[in-house]
């Protein structure tokens, strides 16, 4: 049994609307879960779910050993961070702090020591007795983390934390998240839009849309295997590469270019029921070579450490992501080279992955 | 000279002149009421007075007749004061949990329940004096204190409900989340956070229902018996208690009493009025 366990949860509005359509997830003590997706794919109403803020039509959820589908948020012993902060504007940061535990009638040198530690920790000591409205934005990110910290919950809820920041702080408080975690350890569910913050923070990852995991895994199994053709696109950037396909023969073409793929592929387009696929390659699975895929430099977007090279081809339009600078110039002939086992195959209808 | 000088010279002139048009009936009761009897016959209506006195204040305070009575306006004063002091709390204090919880505990019907209750707002007071005092009569408080005081709390709802919903819609939802998950409930989340943050409007609410109820003359005229009469009325049977002279002295300094709590609680608390008419306009 792990630490938190989704269970077939459905979501309908006035009989008409599904927002979740059966979500199972599991994930162990200790682990950071992410949940992943374009807006409108449900992740934050089931965050609201595992909150208590809202209630399944169906399905159940499960902390710990409890079944919690139907306590209120405050017998959960969860903490959340909301995406607006959400802190209380008529108290000081160190009231903010202890709200929680004094309404848990917690004694008051208890209260004391728990916003000594907790703003130890976050280096917050010297904002106690400032008010929320006198504090930058991501003074405003540590207090809030600080009062879901105070209480020491068993789960601890994000709902996209980083978003109202900017992009330099948005990364300074990613690495202070990761930090929290490793030295907390508290079982973790976080929402997010950002396919950068899901890799790097999470343990597992579900990538969710329309209210159906797409799929749930590691940060590597997700990037390297991804389940579809919405997950591969989704996740990584430059987006994977996609290019329109078809099995002839034994072999598989684009626009009557043949594309490398391997054994097992092969066997796999073999045995599929459609012959249209989708052939994916991720922009640094491709390099220059002497030899290979002729094209045309068509745009060269330098960043510094690496540089992203779109080439017309003769199979499509792709995107290179080669190390250091290119030197090269737009209109140049060029050759692509990759090998066939950094590949991912899609069905075009229904984009499933076929090997 | 330069042109914002003379912009600014145009406007203060303006402003003045109507402030001083506006001042000019307050400047002529002060005045009158501290005038003798003589004065007042004899000098102009804007000279000041030559011999101020407060005889005429004493007058209509402890003695001025009001009818067959001669006990001047303090009876009436302080049913008033027994009156508006509660009407007012009692009706911001069920206006601002309406508005709290039309507002964040929102439930099947309750944008509808919140409709109809803004209608009580535009009802011309006259509607429901009869179903009123027949209300009253069962209840058995008709011509008391208690009973002009229930329909005050009454008629006053609706608008404290439509100041403090209008004002609570203003507050983020994920301040209630948050109040829920740190383990608070309906009650504690009203009085420690939905409170304390609604200041502003809970001031303008109080200024309005004080004014509003201490001015109020319709309802004390019906719904009052012979000892409850509220102070408007008192002023009324006092200016129209006819003797052979008429001392204006007596109805102006009558009625600057009248109107005096209603100014002292502007002048206190007006900044607050206005600040709180314009909260949520811009977030803070």
């Amino acid at each position: 049994m792990g630490a938190l366990s989704i269970q077939g949860i459905h979501k309908t509005y006035n009989d008409t609307t599904h927002i979740l359509k059966g979500i199972d997830l599991e994930i162990e003590a200790g682990e950071f879960l992410i949940l992943v997706g374009p807006s409108g794919c449900g992740k934050s109403t089931l965050l609201s779910m595992i909150a208590g803020l809202d209630h399944p039509t169906e399905g159940s959820i499960l902390i710990g050993e409890r079944d919690v589908t139907r306590l209120p948020s405050k017998d959960r012993d969860i903490a959340m961070v909301f995406q607006s902060y959400a802190l209380y504007p008529n108290m000081t940061v160190a009231q903010n702090i202890a709200f929680g535990l004094e309404i848990r009638k917690v004694p008051k040198a208890e209260r004391q020591a728990a916003v000594d530690r907790v703003s130890a920790m976050l280096q917050i000591g010297h904002l106690l007795d400032r008010k929320p409205g006198q504090l930058s934005g991501g003074q405003r990110q540590r207090v809030a983390m600080g009062r879901a910290l105070a209480r020491d919950p068993k789960l601890f809820l994000f709902d996209e934390p980083l978003s109202n920041l900017d992009a330099k702080l948005r990364v300074e408080m990613r690495a202070e998240i990761k930090q929290l975690h490793q030295r907390t350890k508290t079982t973790t569910v976080y929402v997010t839009h950002d396919q950068v913050e899901a890799m790097t923070l999470g343990d597992r990852i579900a990538v969710m849309k329309d209210g159906l995991v797409q799929q749930f895994g590691t940060p590597a199994q997700i990037y390297n295997h991804p389940a579809n053709r919405f997950v591969a696109e989704f996740i990584g950037s430059p987006a994977m590469n996609m290019v329109d396909a078809q099995r002839t023969g034994h072999a598989l073409t684009a626009h009557g270019v043949e594309m490398a793929i391997t054994d097992a592929q092969r066997a796999a387009v073999q045995t599929h029921g459609n012959a249209d696929l989708v052939y994916g390659l991720r922009p640094e699975s491709i390099s220059f070579a002497a030899q290979g895929l002729p094209g045309t430099l068509s745009m060269i977007e330098p960043t510094g450490p690496e540089t992203y090279a779109t080439v017309d081809t003769g199979a499509g339009k792709l995107t290179a992501r080669v190390p250091g600078v290119l030197q090269a110039a737009v209109g140049d002939a060029v050759h692509l080279q990759w090998s066939a086992e950094q590949s991912h195959l899609f069905d075009r209808v229904s984009g499933d992955r076929v090997g | 000279m330069n042109r914002t000088y003379l912009h600014r010279l145009i406007l203060w002139a303006v402003l003045l002149v109507f402030a001083a048009w506006f001042l000019a009936p307050l400047y002529v009761m002060l005045v009158t009421s501290l005038k003798d009897a003589e004065q007042i016959r004899s000098g102009h209506l804007l000279s000041l007075p030559t011999a101020p006195t407060l005889d005429a204040w004493a007058k209509a305070w402890g003695s001025a007749c009001t009818g067959v009575e001669c006990a001047g306006l303090q009876p009436y004063f302080w049913n008033s004061v027994l009156m508006v002091v509660p009407a007012v709390l009692v009706s911001t204090l069920l206006g601002s949990l309406n508005g709290y919880v039309l507002s964040k505990w929102k439930f099947r019907g309750s944008e509808t329940l919140f409709a109809f209750m803004l209608f009580g707002v535009f009802m011309p007071m006259q509607v429901v004096l009869l179903p009123m005092s027949q209300v009253l009569g069962w209840l058995g408080i008709a011509s008391s204190i208690w009973g002009l005081m229930l329909v005050h709390v009454v008629a006053g709802i609706p608008s404290t409900t439509l100041f403090f919903r209008n004002y609570c819609v203003g507050l983020p939802d994920e301040l209630i989340k948050a109040a829920q998950l740190d383990g608070a409930g309906f009650w504690l989340i009203f009085r420690r956070i939905v409170l304390p943050l609604s200041v502003p409007i809970l001031v303008v609410t109080l200024i309005w229902q004080f004014t509003a109820i201490w001015n109020d003359f319709l309802y004390g005229v019906v719904f009052s018996g012979a000892d409850s009469k509220p102070i408007t009325v008192g002023l009324n049977n006092l200016a129209n208690t006819s003797s052979s002279v008429k001392e204006y002295n007596v109805d102006m300094a009558a009625a600057l009493i009248a109107a005096l709590p209603t100014l002292l609680v502007y002048v206190v608390a007006g900044k607050y009025f206005v600040r709180g008419l314009t909260a949520g306009a811009v977030k803070g």
